[in-house]
This record gives structure tokens, C-alpha cells and sequence, in this order.
């Protein structure tokens, strides 16, 4: 929340300007009825013509000079409602940018996305409102009680008569309407819900002849809806039709003490029809107010989540010095007694890991879900940070050197393919905008991309929609490969991600892939024993310790974890010959 | 993920809508205009046909509200004129006792007329034909003229009187009015839940459920607050329009033209505005959609961007689209806003005219004072409903286009009913036969040409094919989620298409991968599938479903409540309560998918023995991953891009040497894992 007013500071001077001009704004609509008190007094009674046009002449001037203040008003109160939502939105965003997996478990992407677009929008659309008639409200209130009071003072008592039914109203209308609020709210959520479990569960519905049940279902949560809502909107009717009778009451009210009040010479005729005019300026200025209570809640719901976000110091940061390798060897990447607890977490996920996976070798990681083999995988390029231990790449820490530079060196794929809008070639050449068409045209063809990429009316340029929706799971997981490929890292990282491939696109992948990565380091993350059978050294993982390393047929003999895994998956026929394939086809490194 | 995604900008109502306040009006800035207007506002109106009397109760409730609103004005006038007389009788009177000997005593009950012809003719040249006229209007009763209290008390009850009747039939109107809307909206969601019972399922495998969802909330509230807002704005406004114009007129025709020149100002000001302001709005709403999709796309491919250092990129695009959006929010707010400052702009001009002009018409003598302030009343109340008026189309045109996604998704085509005569099959044996079965989810193009196949009782039917091969296509056919265009599909000889929809689903029990529980009690979710289960029934199903031991483990045990979606269970538990739920409904065939992903492995030993004891006795269909399942299936459908390629047993497939064998024989399970993947 502090950051949010940090922000704010460039905008304390155009502000002062907004409150002078809502000022100038409050004046000249609080001339107009004196002016018009003077036309009656001194022209119409005391008929003097001259008068009137005097006085006349200087009300258009007022008049007009109101119209231009209120232009101003509101030029000035949009312009720094907008360019400060600006400000917050690329703050925001930029922040988040800079965010590690910490911090999008704990907002989860999906709220992060509501807070950097839904929630400033909100902040703009109240700021708008409130600096353009908020501060009108109060100067406003002010400047009629004084009017008034300076035409009659012995009427004053209207205004507070006038003012206090008006809160009454308002005041008691909300404490009813207001916790009922939160309730519609509930219910319509509760629709949601309703209505998303039967979409979604259509088929199981239906199996079990359960239509019935769910529109009953539906119904009644539709029900509740209806009463509250007809009961909250009822009493909001109220409104308008009670604010219509205050304003007319008082006028009445005035009128009629302000004839005692003439008849005594105390007050003239054109003053009290300018009370009265006073006295509706004063209830519309209070209604003002009372508005700013009704809106300033839901902004701040939005800005304390905003605050949040712009709060958060990132749990992964770029060391002031960064470290350079010495070594002249290319893609080692080491774990040392690494040990890694998530926050709030109250075990930790990975214990005591210590391995090392060197270049032109493939190393593999299984376990069954939740063993934690990703999260180790997501050690490396620092989405996490290590709680203890050390994770090295050619023999410096990764918090040592910058995550550009980091980054630099790891080929990524992740277990989902993730595809930005553009076009095919824009995706392959994300992480190098420089490639040649050459290493483009390459890249693809490795991961197996070409041929559905020549089958499509652009090629290359062919768009890609937002998601990549317009194709299929197994064509964005050969793209993210291309990717990979196109940025020429020193390690690879596949995180499962040759799920949604087909065998005979999934055998000439990997045949290519081979030959590509033979002199780097390649991490393989699988859930299935013979994704990885062929891998040079795998590590098998349980419950975040390392519980076996080696091949396939040394595993087999001695890691029991793995046994039970391979036994779970294959047949006893199946691992004996998968044993003796393996032999058969010696140290093939295939992936 | 979808739960907390940001909502598709919508046309939002900037006014205060039926919030406090909504005394000026809320303007609505739509971007949407219904395809087709008269039509839908004809569908509407029909939606409205029971409540025809309640409306016409509405409307004349308005027009009464309305009618003794406009009486106001002109009474306070006349109250404010009886002030005038008072104050100048008064005054008159006290010159007129000034210019009198002291002392001098008039008769009782003389008039000022009276008074007048009593004076000698000398006196009577010296005084102004003005204060001559002022004298003779003025009653002097027993000596000073006074106040007419009397008649200014009665005028003022009668006003209070007359504010009381209007507020009365205002609000009465407008709760009947509430009312109406909750019924409507009510009965609209009512039917578009009965509707989606009668929808076949190609209807929702083709649209995205967000889309249906947003029918039975946004787009229903949307109907009724803007009709809330539109109906009675459309004839109090008129009835204000013409009721304070016809007053001015009785008053004094000269000041109404000057007060009334506002009114096309105002509505050409505002017509003007609500029109540029539109365009600019479109434009925000756009550009706020450019850049949301950015942020979304950008956040949830994070891991992905940061791999390859794309934050500078990214951070620029962002103010690219961030600047843009600046600018066209700062016009359409800027220009929306300009609507109250204007329209109390021109109100001030035409305070100031009728105050200048009425000064002008008062010293003629041609208006009174009172009529002033009537006035200068009555220009308030013209304010609002102007600008109203600008803006009551863009109302009707954002409840129309509501309106109208509701009603198509009403009017979309229902499924075939189900046979009058419809046959039961008593005691399923489970034979099964496929007839020269065709179908096709799209009209131009089969996927399943002529397959013919018989399953004797107690057979396992394996269905094997690559991801995205089309193995649902089998369970859409069997439970009839849809119809086979050519053929059929027969149980115990009868075909499916003569029975009832709800007795074919009887036949079967499905467990498939994508686990469907609702927010309800773990107990609840497993009874779905029968009628009156008892406890012991219940427990009895999840202990064969081996789901027993950990639903025991859970805080609340039997009773605890899911969360949406489940998320408080794994996906391994929440699978074994459904089978647990067809383990109780205990159907006489199965469909069941073997896949396990995202399993643990001590679970996934679990969920296959519980598969394997749910299938003992039973016809099953297996979505097969498993090779064992395969191996031993009786029948064995090989699909491959939405058609079955091959059928028959193992041993007969692998000496086919096709399609099959090729899946078979490639690294053993890896090529069917691979292709049947996660």
C-alpha cells in the first residue's frame, strides 16, 4: 500500500491544481443563485430593468466560466487517474516479470494476471469517479452551509434538518443493504459453481439419469438468489423516491419559514428562493460524499492486492558481482548436498541431492509424482533457489552469476508446451532473435517439425494464436523442442516432454536429438521407465532423496524403488528383454 | 487455471446503475448491438406477456408519480407568490401609513381600492400609476396589511401532501418494477437449466462452457438491469418531457421558449458525447484486451520466458500496449466525464436565462416571482430525464444484445425425445452388437464406416489407439451422448434407439480419466449413482473401490466436503471414489479408462485392482493402456484418427501385421505409452 502512494507523489502538484480548479468549480455554481437573488430583490421588486441586465450579464460570465472550470475539472482529474494507473500497471508488470516460481505458487499465475488487469482497471475506474466529484462533494457541502448561512442565518437549521434526514436514509439503507451485498455475492458464485459443476459434468450426469437432481439443484440456489435479490432491490427502490421527497420536503420547509421570515424583514424574497436553491446544493453535496464510501471500498480491495504484489521482494535475485567460470570445460552441472524445503512448507522436498551430470551425457531422473525430480530440475535455471547446499554449473554457484547469464546457457522444455502469439518462426527464434533462416530451417527439422510446418499455407509465418490453440499438443511440443534447439545452449532440459508425441515422430526425434546434443549436457525428467532406459546414468529419486544411480540393468539389480517402479510398468518378459535389448545395443545413448 | 481467469471485457455501466445515486442516471457505454433488435425485443416482450397487467400497474404508477411531481413546482411558485403579495402589501401598506397624518385611523375592511377613491384628487396625481396599481390590490384589515398565513399553511400541506403521493407511487412502482425483473431473470436461469438438460452433448463438446456460463449470470443480469433501468426511464422521462413543457406554458409561454432553448442544446450536447464517447470506448476496450492478452500470455508461459531471457522483450511490448491503452482510456474517460459537467453546464445557462428573462418578464408584469422559481424547479427536473433520453437506445441495445445470446442459446435444437414406447430391457444379459454401425461427428465426413461386431456377456473389450484417436467416440456412441447415423448399436437385441436415453446410461457404469465430483460430501459423491443408498451400501462400495481406508483418514471422514473441482483430494483418490460410485450403482456393463496420469504408483496398483474387481462378471469396455488389459481383452478396436482401423484378438492382430502389431511390436509398452501418453 505504501508503494501505491510512492507512486502517487508525481501526481501532488497536478492534484493541488484539480482542488483549485474544483474550488473555481464550487464558486461559480455557488454565485449563480445570489446573482439570481439580486435579480429579484433589486431588479424584479425594486423594478429596475438595469439591474437585471447587469447582474444578467455577469451571470453568463459566471456561468461560462463554471462550463470552462469543469471542463478542466475533468480534464485534469482523468488525466491523473489514467497516467497514475499507467504507472501502477507497468510497475506491477514489471515486477512480475521479475518473479520467481516462489512467488507464482504463492499469488498462483492466475490471481497475478486478475491483480496486474482486473484489479488496476478497478483502481482507474474509482479514481476517475472520486477525484472528479470527491472532492466536489466536500467543497461543495461547505460552500452552500456558508451561502446559507450568510443569507439566513436564523434558517441554517433547514441545511442540518435537510442533511441529517438525507444520512438517515442513506445510513440506515446501507447497514441493511450492504451485508446483503456480500451475500448476493455468495449466491451468485454459488450459481457459478452450480452451473460449472453440471457443464462440466454433463456426461457423468447423464450416465446416472441425474438431470433432474442438478436443475433442482440449480433451482434452488436460483431461488435464493431471487429472494434477496428482490428484497435488497426493493429496499434500494426506496432511494430515489425518499431523496426526491427530502429535496422537495425542504423546499417546502423554506418556503414556509422563510415567509415568517420576510414578513419579518429579516429575510428578502430573492434570498430565500437562492436557500433554496442552497439547500439543494447541500443535499446534492452530501449524496456526493456518501457515494465516495460506497466506491472507495472495492478500490481498496484492489489496491491492497496490488500492494502486495508491488511489496514482494523477489525470492531470487541477481548477485551485485556476478561470477564468471574459469574452467574450460562447457555445461557440468553439479549438485551439491543440495536440500530444498518449500516455503511454508514444513518438510522438505529434496534432501541431501548430490550428483553430477557432465557433457555428452545424458542423465535421467525418475520417481513416482510428487518425488520431487522437477523441482530439482527447476534448481538449475534458479526458478527456486536452493535451501542448502549448492547447485553448480562448471563450477560456479548459479546465485553467483546473473539469471540472464544463467539462462543463457539452458536449453528449456518444459513439461507443457508453452507457445507465445506470432508466428512459427517467431516461436522457434524466441530465445535467438538472431538465428540465420539456416539455423531456423535446422532446428525444426531436428525436433521434427518441418513436415507439419510445410503442410501449413505460411510456413513459417503461419500464425500462431494466443496459447497456441490452433495446433495440435504434439506440434507445440516439437516447436518448444525447436526452440531449445535454436537458442544452442550448453545444457538441455527436457521435463517430460515428449508426452504428447506420436512413436514414430518420438523415435526419429530422438534419433535426431542424438545426434544435435552429442557433445552437450542433457537432463531428462520421465514418469516412464522406458522413456529413459537407454540414458546413460539415471537417477532415481523418492521422497526427495536419491535413492539409486546407474543404468537401467545395474538399477534393476540394485535399487529396489526402481524395481518396484519397472515391475509397476513392465512385464517380468518385457524387463528381461529390456535388459537384453539393452545389451544388445550396448552404450547407445539414445534419450 | 480458468477459475480465477480474468472475465472478457464486457460493456460496463459507468452510471451507478441501481446503486445509490442513481438520481442522475447511469450511462451505459455498450460496444454491442444485438443482430437482430426487433426480434429479440419481440422474444422479450413475450418473456414479459404474464406480467402484462403488473406492467401496466407499473407504467400508470410512473405516470401518476410523475404527473404530481411536475404539480410541485407550480404550487411553490403560487406558495412563493402568496410570500410576494404578503411581503409587498406589507411594504405598500407601511408607505402608505408614512405618507398619512400620525394617527390616522382607516376604516375597518377597507380595501386599497377603496382607499384610493377616498383621497383627494391632488394626493392621487402625486403617486405613480405603479404604487397606484400596488395600493389597490392591498386589503388593509383593520390597519397594517398582513401576511396571508393562512393561505401559504394550506399551500404548503398540500404540497407536502402532493410530494408524499408522488414519492408513494414512485416507489410503489419502482418495487413492482424490482419484482418483475427478479421473476424474469429468475425464469430465464430457470430455463436455460432445463435447457441444458435437453441440449444434445455435440452442443457442449463445441463451445466452450465459459460461454454458457456467462449466458446464466452476466448476460441475465444484464437483461434485467437494463430493462429495470430502460422501461421506466422510457415513460416517466416522456411523461416529465411533456408535463413540464405543457406547465412552463401555463405560466408564461415567452419564458418557456427561453427555458426550453436548453433542450436541444442538452440533447445535441449529450447525443454528441454518448456517440464520440462509444468509438473511444470501443477503442479502450480493445486496447485493454491487447494488453491483458499480453499479460496473460506472458504470465502463464513465465518459466518459458525467463528460460529464454525474454523479460526486456516482453517489458517492451508491455509499454507499447500499456502507452496505447493510456491514450484511449484517457479519451474515453475523458470524454464519457464531460457528460455531467455539460449537462449541468447548459442546466446553469438555463438558470441564468429564465433568471435574466424572468427578471425582464417580472418588471412587465407579465410573470411572477412565484413563477420564477417554478421555473428554475422545473429545469432541474428537465435535466435528467434529457439526458436519459440521449441514452435510453443504448440501454435497450445492451439488454438486447444480452437478450439475444440468452435466447439463441434457448432457441438452439434439442435432442430427439425419447420413443413413446419405449422398450426395457428386463435382466441385461450384456450382449452387445454393432450393427454396420456409421458415424461422424461432422455430417461430411465418417469416421466409423460399417464396423459389425457381437460381445458375448462377460467380454472385455479393449479400445487401443493413439491420443486424440477418437476413444471417446466409442463411449459417446454406447451411453448415446450421441446417435449413430447409419446401423445400430443393439443390447440383448434391442436396439438402443428404441428405449429411453435414461435406461441405455442405466446399463452401463462409467469411470473415466477426467473424474467429475461435485461440491457435495465424499458420501454424497459415491451414493450419486443410486437412490436411497444407505451408509453400509456406501461404505461397502469404497471398501472394494479400496477407497475406504483413506476416505477414513480424511478430517470429517465420509462427511467431508469437496472442495470445487475436488481440489482437496489427489487425483488417484478422487479417481477411486468414482469407482467406488459405480461400484454401488453396480451397473450391468462398464466403460472404464485405465489411464492413471499424474498417479503415484502405490496408487495406481490400487485403482487397477479396484478396476479389475468392478469388471469381474461384467461386459466392460476398457480404454486400454495397460498392455496385460490388452493382451488378454477379448476383442481388441484399434482406432487411429477417429476410426476403428483394425478389430479382432491379440494373437489375430499381431498376424494381421498392421497398424497394431506396428504399436505392438515398437519397444514394447514405450510406443503405446507413448502415443496413449498423458
Amino acid at each position: 500500500m505504501r508503494k501505491l502512494a510512492h507512486y502517487f507523489i508525481p501526481y501532488l502538484l497536478p492534484l493541488v491544481l484539480l482542488l483549485g480548479l474544483v474550488y473555481g468549480q464550487t464558486w461559480t455554481t455557488l454565485a449563480l443563485p445570489n446573482y439570481m437573488a439580486t435579480i429579484i430583490d433589486n431588479g424584479v421588486v425594486a423594478r429596475s430593468t438595469r439591474v437585471i441586465y447587469h447582474t444578467g450579464l455577469l451571470m453568463i460570465l459566471v456561468a461560462l466560466l463554471g462550463g470552462v472550470f469543469m471542463v478542466c475539472v475533468s480534464y485534469v482529474a482523468t488525466r491523473i487517474a489514467t497516467s497514475y494507473t499507467k504507472r501502477i500497471r507497468e510497475a506491477v508488470f514489471t515486477k512480475v516479470e521479475r518473479f520467481s516460481l516462489v512467488e507464482f505458487n504463492s499469488f498462483s499465475s492466475a490471481s497475478l494476471i486478475t491483480r496486474s488487469t482486473n484489479d488496476v482497471q478497478q483502481i482507474q475506474q474509482v479514481l476517475v469517479m472520486l477525484l472528479r466529484l470527491a472532492f466536489l462533494g466536500p467543497f461543495m457541502a461547505v460552500g452552500a452551509i456558508i451561502k446559507a448561512y450568510h443569507l439566513a442565518p436564523s434558517m441554517t437549521w433547514i441545511m442540518a434538518v435537510a442533511i441529517a434526514s438525507l444520512l438517515l436514509v442513506v445510513i440506515s439503507l446501507f447497514t441493511i443493504v450492504l451485508p446483503r451485498f456480500q451475500k448476493v455475492q455468495k449466491l451468485v458464485d454459488r450459481l457459478n459453481l452450480v452451473t460449472r459443476e453440471f457443464l462440466t459434468g454433463i456426461r457423468v450426469i447423464r450416465a446416472f439419469d441425474r438431470q433432474k437432481l442438478e436443475e433442482d439443484k440449480f433451482n434452488d440456489v436460483n431461488k435464493d438468489l431471487r429472494t434477496i435479490n428482490t428484497f435488497v432491490n426493493r429496499l434500494l427502490a426506496a432511494m430515489q423516491p425518499s431523496m426526491m421527497l427530502i429535496m422537495n420536503g425542504v423546499s417546502v420547509l423554506i418556503v414556509w419559514v422563510g415567509a415568517h421570515e420576510v414578513s419579518s424583514g429579516r429575510l428578502q424574497i430573492g434570498g430565500m428562493l437562492a436557500f433554496v436553491q442552497y439547500a439543494a446544493y447541500g443535499i446534492m453535496a452530501f449524496l456526493l460524499i456518501s457515494i465516495i464510501f460506497v466506491f472507495a471500498p472495492r478500490a481498496m480491495v484492489s489496491a491492497e492486492r496490488i500492494g502486495k504484489v508491488l511489496d514482494t521482494k523477489p525470492a531470487v535475485a541477481d548477485p551485485l558481482v556476478s561470477n564468471k567460470s574459469i574452467t574450460s570445460e562447457r555445461g557440468i552441472v553439479s549438485f551439491k548436498d543440495v536440500t530444498f524445503t518449500y516455503a511454508g512448507a514444513d518438510r522438505p522436498v529434496l534432501e541431501h541431492v548430490t550428483f553430477q551430470a557432465l557433457p555428452g551425457e545424458t542423465t535421467a531422473f525418475v520417481g513416482s509424482t510428487g518425488s520431487g525430480k522437477s523441482t530439482l530440475i527447476n534448481l538449475i535455471p534458479r526458478f527456486y533457489d536452493v535451501s542448502e547446499g549448492q547447485v553448480l554449473i562448471d563450477g560456479v554457484d548459479v546465485r553467483d552469476m546473473t539469471q540472464a547469464d544463467l539462462h543463457r546457457k539452458i536449453g528449456y522444455v518444459p513439461q507443457k508446451a508453452v507457445l507465445f502469439s506470432g508466428t512459427i518462426g517467431s516461436n522457434i527464434t524466441y530465445g535467438a532473435p538472431n538465428a540465420t533462416p539456416f539455423e531456423l530451417e535446422h532446428s525444426a527439422s531436428v525436433a521434427q517439425a518441418t513436415e507439419f510446418i510445410n503442410l501449413l499455407d505460411s510456413k513459417m509465418e503461419s500464425p500462431i494464436s494466443q496459447g497456441g490453440i490452433n495446433i495440435s499438443g504434439g506440434q507445440k511440443q516439437r516447436l518448444s523442442i525447436a526452440r531449445a534447439l535454436a537458442y544452442k545452449p550448453e545444457i538441455y532440459i527436457f521435463d517430460d516432454s515428449f508426452s504428447a508425441l506420436d512413436f514414430a515422430t518420438d523415435a526419429k526425434l530422438r534419433k535426431a536429438l542424438e545426434k544435435e546434443t552429442v557433445d552437450k549436457t542433457v537432463l531428462i525428467v520421465a514418469q516412464r521407465i522406458s522413456t529413459i532406459m537407454h540414458a546413460d546414468n539415471t537417477i532415481v529419486i523418492d521422497n526427495g532423496r536419491i535413492v539409486g544411480q546407474g543404468r537401467h540393468d545395474e538399477l534393476l539389480k540394485t535399487c529396489k524403488i526402481y524395481q518396484e517402479i519397472a515391475h509397476s510398468q513392465l512385464s517380468e518378459k518385457e524387463l528381461d528383454a529390456s535388459v537384453g535389448t539393452f545389451e544388445t545395443q550396448g552404450s547407445g545413448a539414445a534419450i | 487455471m480458468s477459475d480465477e481467469r480474468p472475465p472478457t471485457p464486457r460493456p460496463v455501466n459507468l452510471g451507478m446503475g441501481r446503486g445509490p445515486g442513481s438520481g442522475r442516471g447511469g450511462i451505459a457505454f455498450g460496444t454491442e448491438r444485438a443482430k437482430n433488435f426487433k426480434g429479440t425485443m419481440k422474444l422479450l416482450f413475450k418473456y414479459l406477456r404474464p406480467y402484462w397487467a403488473r406492467l401496466a400497474i407499473v407504467f400508470v404508477f410512473a405516470i401518476i408519480s410523475t404527473s404530481f411531481m411536475i404539480a410541485g413546482p407550480k404550487l411553490l411558485g403560487d406558495m412563493t407568490n402568496d410570500v410576494v403579495d404578503g411581503y409587498v402589501a406589507q411594504r405598500t401598506s407601511a408607505q402608505v401609513f408614512s405618507k398619512l397624518p400620525l394617527g390616522t385611523k382607516l376604516p375597518a375592511n377597507i380595501t386599497g381600492e377603496q382607499l384610493l377613491t377616498r383621497l383627494p384628487t391632488n394626493e392621487l396625481q402625486k403617486i405613480p400609476a405603479a404604487e397606484k396599481s400596488a395600493i389597490s390590490q392591498v386589503n388593509f384589515n383593520n390597519g397594517h396589511a398582513r401576511f396571508n398565513f393562512h393561505s401559504i399553511s394550506d399551500l404548503a400541506i398540500l404540497l407536502v401532501i402532493i410530494y408524499l403521493v408522488s414519492a408513494g407511487f414512485s416507489y410503489a412502482q419502482s418495487w413492482l418494477m424490482t419484482d418483475m425483473v427478479q421473476q424474469l431473470t429468475y425464469r430465464l436461469r430457470h430455463d436455460i437449466a432445463h435447457k441444458i438438460d435437453h441440449l444434445p452433448l455435440k452442443y457442449f463438446d463445441s463451445l466452450p462452457y465459459g460461454e454458457i456460463l456467462s449466458r446464466v449470470t452476466n448476460d441475465v443480469d444484464t437483461v434485467g438491469q437494463n430493462l429495470n433501468q430502460s422501461l421506466t426511464q422510457i415513460i416517466t422521462s416522456v411523461v416529465m418531457i411533456i408535463g413540464v413543457i405543457g406547465m412552463m406554458f401555463t405560466i408564461s409561454w415567452k419564458l418557456a421558449l427561453v427555458a426550453l432553448t436548453m433542450i436541444p442544446i442538452s440533447l445535441g450536447l449529450s447525443t454528441l458525447i454518448i456517440k464520440r464517447s462509444q468509438g473511444y470506448f470501443m477503442g479502450q476496450q480493445d486496447s485493454l484486451g491487447e494488453l491483458n492478452g499480453h499479460v496473460e500470455e506472458m504470465f502463464s508461459g513465465h518459466v518459458v520466458m525467463r528460460a529464454f531471457n525474454g523479460e526486456e522483450r516482453s517489458i517492451g511490448i508491455f509499454r507499447e500496449l500499456n502507452e496505447k491503452l493510456y491514450g484511449n482510456a484517457f479519451r474515453s474517460q475523458f470524454l464519457s466525464g464531460l457528460l455531467m459537467p455539460i449537462t449541468q453546464f447548459v442546466g446553469n445557462l438555463g438558470f441564468v436565462g429564465v433568471a435574466v428573462g424572468g427578471g425582464w418578464l417580472a418588471v412587465q408584469g407579465s410573470v411572477s416571482i412565484g413563477g420564477i422559481q417554478a421555473f428554475l424547479l422545473y429545469i432541474n427536473l428537465l435535466n435528467q430525464p434529457i439526458t436519459q433520453a440521449a441514452n435510453v437506445a443504448n440501454v435497450l441495445q445492451l439488454a438486447a444484445a444480452a437478450a439475444e445470446r440468452v435466447f439463441d442459446f434457448l432457441g438452439e435444437e434439442e435432442e430427439s425425445p425419447d420413443p413413446a414406447k419405449a422398450k426395457i430391457i428386463d435382466g441385461v444379459k450384456g450382449i452387445v452388437d454393432f450393427d454396420h454401425v456409421k458415424f461422424g461427428y461432422l455430417a461430411d465426413k465418417t469416421i466409423i464406416n460399417d464396423f459389425t461386431a457381437k460381445i458375448k456377456p462377460g467380454q472385455r473389450v479393449a479400445i487401443v489407439g493413439p491420443t486424440g484417436a477418437g476413444k471417446t467416440t466409442m463411449v459417446n456412441l454406447l451411453m448415446r451422448f450421441y446417435d449413430v447415423d447409419d446401423g445400430s448399436i443393439k443390447i440383448d437385441g434391442i436396439d438402443t434407439r428404441d428405449m429411453k436415453r435414461a435406461e441405455v446410461r442405466k446399463i452401463f457404469g462409467m469411470v473415466l480419466q477426467d473424474t467429475w465430483l461435485f461440491n457435495g460430501s465424499v458420501k454424497d459423491n459415491i451414493a450419486y449413482g443410486k437412490d436411497n443408498a444407505t451408509m453400509e451400501e456406501i461404505v461397502a462400495a469404497a471398501k472394494a473401490a479400496h477407497a475406504d481406508g483413506f476416505i477414513r483418514a480424511l478430517p470429517g471422514s465420509y462427511e467431508m466436503v469437496l472442495d470445487e473441482e475436488a481440489g482437496n483430494l489427489a487425483q488417484g483418490e478422487k479417481q477411486l471414489i468414482t469407482i467406488a460410485r459405480a461400484m454401488l450403482a453396480d451397473p450391468p456393463m462398464l466403460i472404464l479408462d485405465e489411464a492413471t496420469s499424474s498417479v503415484d504408483t502405490r496408487t495406481e496398483v490400487l485403482i487397477q485392482s479396484a478396476m479389475e474387481r468392478l469388471m469381474k462378471g461384467r461386459t466392460s469396455f476398457v480404454i486400454a493402456h495397460r498392455l496385460s488389459t490388452i493382451r488378454n481383452a477379448d476383442l481388441i478396436l484399434v482406432m487411429r484418427d477417429g476410426n476403428i482401423v483394425e478389430h479382432g484378438t491379440h494373437n489375430k492382430l499381431l498376424k494381421e501385421n498392421g497398424f497394431y502389431a506396428s504399436l505392438y511390436n515398437s519397444q514394447f509398452t514405450e510406443a503405446i505409452d507413448y502415443m496413449q501418453g498423458a
